[in-house]
């Protein structure tokens, strides 16, 4: 088999899906943030972390660019930029 | 050892041979008798496997496919309509290159209900990556079965394989059936031993996600595993008959073809009511000729080609439809003979649908036809 169909654990890091982003990824403003963490469990890709105020960040190689962190924030201090925004994050 | 067997038993037997470590299926007219034989030898501490009991056949194809990827040698049947039931789980099977044996005994599909023979059940699932192997006679039901999990189990095919049947004729008919010793079958089938499988000390996920970048390359693998397969079946059918001193299996059986003028293709029991009529014709000066395929799937071109070389006139018999266009084998057929630049003028024909009988007379009638108007899916036997 020229491809194997079996997968070993971990194997999922292995799909980049940043790529998936069409023209928008979410920026962490850490101005107002309060550490409710709702972004942190909203996201599909579990790969927001941070703990304490206006800490907290995403991993642009697997962030699908969704939204929905930045829907969810309720001091609206996550705001989806254009691709081609150049930010540090 | 020579028995006076149903088909049904000559499976159970052959199967109870293999040893497998599991067995599941659902009780469903006229496959029942088979795993009916297996839960008694299980029962009585004949045959040492699990025997599981479920709920319906979509759960019993699960089963076996979980227990296939835990390592174990696992066997399961079905007919008709549970097999319809089971067909999402059969593309799985064969998706995920699961060892499976399955014995299909061929059974008509609702509706109108019907429980009498025809082959629309397997045939309504050929595309699911299965090998399709089609047994004329009891012998060959068991013997088919050995020849199946040798084949499925071959690192270079691990394809699963249906065993088709067909129902009563074959299931419930009664014949003289030649069972082989335990020691020969050990000799002739390896125990089986998978290259990976389901083990919490190895994690390991079958059958994930595969997207746009590489599903093409996995179909293909399929794809060339089963064409593979064509060269391993006929080397495996020599082994058999080397070492059980009889012909079953390979990719087809040519009869009376070398100076045929008229032939049939066909597969299944009706091949045996097809070479009685063939030697009738042949003492009545007409050149007849019979074409067996045994393997449907994958389905072999090059052999059917070379076999029907100087025949003018074939005629496909098939004992399903693909409705509003041909029978599955006629289709098959002509798509290997145009490939292989053949001048033949082929017919199809339609016949023994929901168990209606297909007697000498009827083969008669299609080498009759065969003359006549050109037809792609002819019924034979119509009322008017």
């Amino acid at each position: 088999m020229s491809v194997n169909i079996n997968s070993r654990p971990g194997s999922a890091r292995n799909n980049r899906t940043g790529s998936w982003r069409v023209d928008r990824r979410p920026k962490f403003l850490r101005q107002n943030c309060i550490a409710c963490r709702l972004c942190l469990l909203v996201c599909p890709e579990g790969i927001i972390t941070g703990k304490a105020k206006n800490s907290f960040e995403t991993d642009y190689v697997y962030c699908k660019g969704c939204g929905l962190c930045a829907a969810v924030c309720p001091k609206k201090d996550i705001e989806m930029i254009p691709e081609d925004t150049e930010t540090e994050g | 050892m020579k028995d006076f067997i149903e088909g049904s038993d000559a499976v159970a037997r052959a199967v109870a041979l293999c040893r497998p470590g599991v067995i599941s299926a659902y009780p469903i007219t006229p496959q029942t008798h088979i795993v009916e034989f297996l839960a008694s030898m299980v029962a009585d501490g004949k045959l040492k496997s699990q025997f599981i009991n479920v709920e319906s056949e979509h759960s019993a194809a699960s089963l076996v496919l979980g227990a296939s990827a835990a390592g174990e040698r696992v066997f399961s049947a079905s007919s008709s309509q549970g097999l319809i039931l089971m067909s999402e789980v059969l593309f799985n099977i064969a998706g995920m290159r699961m060892p499976v044996v399955l014995a299909c005994v061929n059974r008509a599909l609702s509706a109108p209900i019907n429980i009498w023979n025809d082959q629309q059940d397997s045939m309504a699932v050929r595309d699911s990556g299965w090998i399709q192997l089609y047994a004329e006679t009891g012998q060959e039901c068991g013997d088919l079965i050995f020849q199946a999990y040798r084949l499925a189990e071959s690192p270079e095919v691990r394809v699963p394989v249906m065993v088709c049947l067909d129902g009563y004729l074959l299931s419930h008919g009664l014949e003289v059936v030649d069972v082989p010793e335990a020691a020969e079958v050990d000799k002739f089938l390896p125990p089986y031993r998978p290259t990976e499988k389901l083990d919490p000390a190895v994690p390991m996920t079958f059958g994930p996600l595969a997207g746009p970048d590489y599903y093409l390359e996995i179909r293909h693998d399929l794809h060339a595993a089963m064409r593979g397969a064509l060269k391993l079946i006929p080397s495996i059918a020599a082994d058999f008959s080397r070492q059980f001193g009889r012909n079953s299996g390979g990719l087809v059986e040519a009869y009376r073809l070398e100076d045929a003028e008229l032939a049939i293709v066909a597969a299944g029991s009706v091949c045996g009511t097809i070479k009685e009529a063939i030697d009738a014709l042949r003492q009545e000066g007409v050149k007849a000729g019979l074409l067996r395929l045994v393997t449907y799937r994958p389905f072999p071109e090059e052999a059917v080609s070379a076999a029907l070389a100087g025949v003018g006139r074939v005629a496909v018999l098939d004992k399903a439809i693909s409705l509003g266009a041909t029978g599955p084998i006629y289709a098959d057929l002509a798509t290997a003979l145009v490939r292989g630049k053949h001048q033949a003028r082929v017919n199809g024909y339609i016949a023994g649908l929901g168990g209606r009988d297909i007697t000498i007379e009827t083969i008669r009638e299609i080498f009759t036809r065969l003359s006549g108007e050109e037809v792609s899916a002819g019924f034979v036997g119509l009322k008017g």
